[in-house]
């Protein structure tokens, strides 16, 4: 799978802080790919750049394994984090008009935004105007729009803000069909658990700098801490026992009679053996590996490039 | 379609169509032209009640001497009638009792008696009537022959005559060039002002809604500030032709049925050019030939006015003057977050566009002085104060240079604007002085 967007060494510097500290970063084609970071890491200004809303003061974007040049705007569908529409014009003059300045012919943007409309079922906003919709209705109305051209890259700014369950599902499942239909995805979320639903590669910035990048199933073994956690039937002594060579984590409060540990397996021992050991001491209800969350990794790893850069 | 013109056309179909837009292109034009026809239309009206004045003449010359209309009657009484008149006054259906005494030619007096103020028309008839009528007593009385008095009546006119530099002679009139002078100065001002005003408010809208973000991802900000500013002359373009039309086409409308109406008041145009002598003739029949030869004259010094060259210069100084104020205000916009925060960069605009207002006002009476001539060079007030010189005749020196200058300075304004607005359109929630203005001025990217 190739780069589609690559971005390398970019800097960027603003009046009294630096944005971007050498930033880099490859977005496979076809994939979701999370933009994630702490409040004021620089996501939103490297999204901008992606845009050509701003430019980078060194470094560069590849689009496509080339320069980005400035037509390649009309490739990208962009959701910024702040919504806005005009509130006095109406849902499908916007519509209309937005898309247009994508590039779109009048004709192929009428027929589409049918479409959409019917699909989202809201062919009775057209002639309102955006201040009479509600705000998640506006939303709404925003990723239609953002979506419509049928660009090559899709950049969400936390597209699930303002939505309900059911319209979040829905947009979740947009999203999946169109990274299914080959669109290229960069989406910025504080949410992980969305995070683990959909992306296939993210990249953690803080403080201006790339600190985790990769797969994400890479990047979860990555932070994987070797523990295990076992529920069983029988006397926590003669488990502890069996399992003196390893570090018992924490002990889980018991749910009825079934007891609940957390361990860190010794190194220098097999994944079998231990298992054979806890088999002979007590009756094993479940065991399983702990994958860590996003939530811990992202939790984690900003926290260590804060210590450090304290030191 | 090109992505500027999509902005362009957004910018002016959303605001043609607003209902205030309609309205008030439509309604000025004859609110202006109420302003001259009520009045005049008014003081028609009361005249055509039927008005009778009973003359009690002392000399006993004067019957037939002041000419009936078909509103205003004269009949004659004696002495007798004169006490029952004044016990009964109301009732006796008189307008008025007009006393000739008989000493009329040493005192010059006549009295018009009556229960309520007598119109000015009125007035002047009788005065017009006895003036020219013992004009005629005291000629005779002095011998003069009919024949010599026939001969030596007089009307001067002052005819003003322009010469040009090619020694071409012009006949003008001084009236009318200061008006339309003022007028098209006036316009300039308040076209300035109120589509300026229009584009800092577009901006900030599409600031305060954060669709700008939306925008720029598509087009480059330069885009989107020039598309606006543009569409937003194109309104005031549309505007101003709209009111050109209606205007004229009032006036020659009124005209033409003026000159329908042999027994109409004087014309709106006259009113307009002598007010001093409005409602002279009201209540007088005025024949067709006299009307016909007013409006010619109107007409005439209408045509000495260059029309297309002040048409020209508007819509060539508007678009310089407005493309130079327009994006200084379109960088205000969007440097600031709410309308409030524009108080301290709006002075620096201000003042300029006042100060023009200003020497336009002088210019109107001397549009050759050296201080007209140079506030109509200098970029920031020439807008303004070259409409009110253009009717007078301006050098084409004095008129290239300022258009040069003007075209220059707007360059310039522009490409700062530019700067400021990329910066300032994704600039929230910072308090923006002069300082940081420069700061983005000299940004390179």
């Amino acid at each position: 799978m190739s780069d589609f967007i690559q971005a390398k060494n970019v800097v960027k510097q603003f009046a009294n802080h630096l944005a971007l500290d050498r930033v880099s970063l490859n977005v496979p084609e076809g994939s979701i790919f999370g933009l994630l970071g702490p409040n004021g890491a620089g996501k939103t200004t490297l999204i901008r750049i992606i845009n050509q809303i701003t430019a980078p003061d060194e470094g560069e974007v590849l689009f496509r394994g080339r320069k980005i040049v400035a037509n390649d705007v009309n490739e990208i569908g962009y959701l910024p984090e702040e919504r806005g529409l005009y509130k006095k014009m109406k849902v499908g003059e916007q519509a209309l008009y937005l898309v247009q300045l994508k590039g779109m012919s009048k004709t192929d943007a009428l027929k589409r935004l049918k479409y959409w409309f019917e699909k989202f079922e809201i062919q009775s906003w057209w002639d309102k105007k955006i201040e009479e919709l509600s705000k998640g209705m506006q939303q709404k109305v925003q990723f239609i729009i953002t979506v419509l051209h049928e660009p090559k890259l899709l950049i969400f700014d936390e597209p699930f803000t303002g939505f309900d369950p059911i319209n979040t599902n829905l947009v979740k499942n947009e999203i999946i069909r169109l990274r299914d239909n080959g669109a290229t995805i960069i989406f910025s979320t504080h949410i992980m658990a969305s995070v683990e639903e959909l992306c296939d590669h993210i990249a953690l910035i803080n403080r201006g700098k790339t600190i985790l990048s990769g797969n994400i199933d890479e990047v979860r073994n990555r932070f994987k801490p070797d523990s295990y956690e076992i529920l069983f039937r029988g006397e926590t002594e003669n488990l502890k026992r069996a399992l003196n060579s390893h570090i018992i984590v924490q002990e889980e409060p018991t749910r009825g009679d079934v007891k609940h540990l957390i361990i860190k397996k010794n190194q220098s021992e097999s994944l079998r053996s231990m298992i054979a050991t806890m088999n002979e001491a007590v009756d094993i209800v479940s065991f399983a590996e702990m994958i860590p969350g996003m939530n811990d990794i992202f939790i984690r790893a900003v926290e260590e490039t804060n210590q450090n850069n304290q030191i | 379609m090109s992505k500027i013109s999509l902005i362009i056309q957004r910018e002016y179909l959303t605001r043609v169509r607003k209902k205030s837009f309609i309205i008030m292109t439509i309604l000025t034009p004859f609110l202006m032209a109420s302003f001259l026809i009520v009045p005049t239309y008014l003081a028609t009206k009361e005249d055509t009640q039927e008005k009778i004045i009973a003359v009690l003449d002392k000399t006993n010359i004067t019957d037939g001497a002041i000419p009936q209309t078909d509103y205003l009657k004269f009949e004659y009484i004696d002495d007798t009638e004169i006490a029952k008149l004044k016990e009964n006054f109301e009732q006796s259906g008189y307008y008025a009792i007009l006393y000739i005494p008989e000493n009329i030619l040493i005192s010059n007096k006549v009295q018009l008696y009556s229960n309520q103020q007598t119109t000015m028309g009125v007035n002047q008839h009788i005065s017009n009537a006895l003036k020219s009528f013992f004009t005629q007593i005291k000629l005779k009385n002095e011998n003069v022959p009919l024949d010599i008095m026939e001969r030596i009546k007089t009307n001067i006119n002052v005819d003003t005559i322009q010469w040009t530099s090619t020694g071409e002679e012009k006949e003008g009139s001084a009236e009318i060039v200061s008006v339309i002078g003022y007028i098209s100065g006036f316009l300039m001002y308040m076209f300035i002002f109120m589509f300026g005003a229009q584009v800092m408010r577009g901006v900030m809208e599409e600031k305060t809604n954060r669709i700008v973000e939306v925008i720029i991802s598509s087009v480059k900000p330069f885009q989107l500030m020039m598309g606006k500013v543009i569409g937003v002359a194109l309104v005031g373009l549309t505007q101003f032709v709209i009111w050109i039309v209606l205007i004229f086409g009032l006036f020659y409308g009124a005209q033409l049925v003026l000159a329908d109406n042999d027994k109409a008041a004087p014309s709106i145009t006259q009113n307009l050019m002598n007010p001093n002598e409005s409602g002279m003739n009201i209540g007088n029949t005025v024949d067709a030939t006299q009307l016909q030869k007013m409006l010619d004259e109107i007409t005439s010094k209408f045509e000495t006015i260059n029309f297309p060259l002040i048409i020209i210069c508007f819509i060539f100084f508007f678009i310089g003057g407005y493309l130079l104020y327009a994006s200084l205000y379109a960088a205000v916009g969007s440097a600031v977050d709410n309308e409030t925060d524009t108080q301290q960069f709006m002075l620096p605009i201000t003042i300029p566009i006042i100060l023009g207002l200003l020497v336009m006002i002088n210019a109107m009476q001397t549009p050759h002085s050296t201080i007209s001539v140079v506030f109509s060079i200098i970029p920031f007030t020439s807008p303004i104060v070259m409409m009110a010189r253009v009717p007078y005749g301006v050098p084409y020196w004095q008129l290239g240079l300022s258009a040069g200058l003007l075209v220059l300075t707007f360059l310039g304004t522009i490409w700062m604007a530019a700067k400021i607005y990329r910066t300032g359109i994704l600039m929230y929630g910072k308090k923006v002085n002069y300082a940081e203005l420069w700061k983005w001025i000299r940004y390179k990217n």
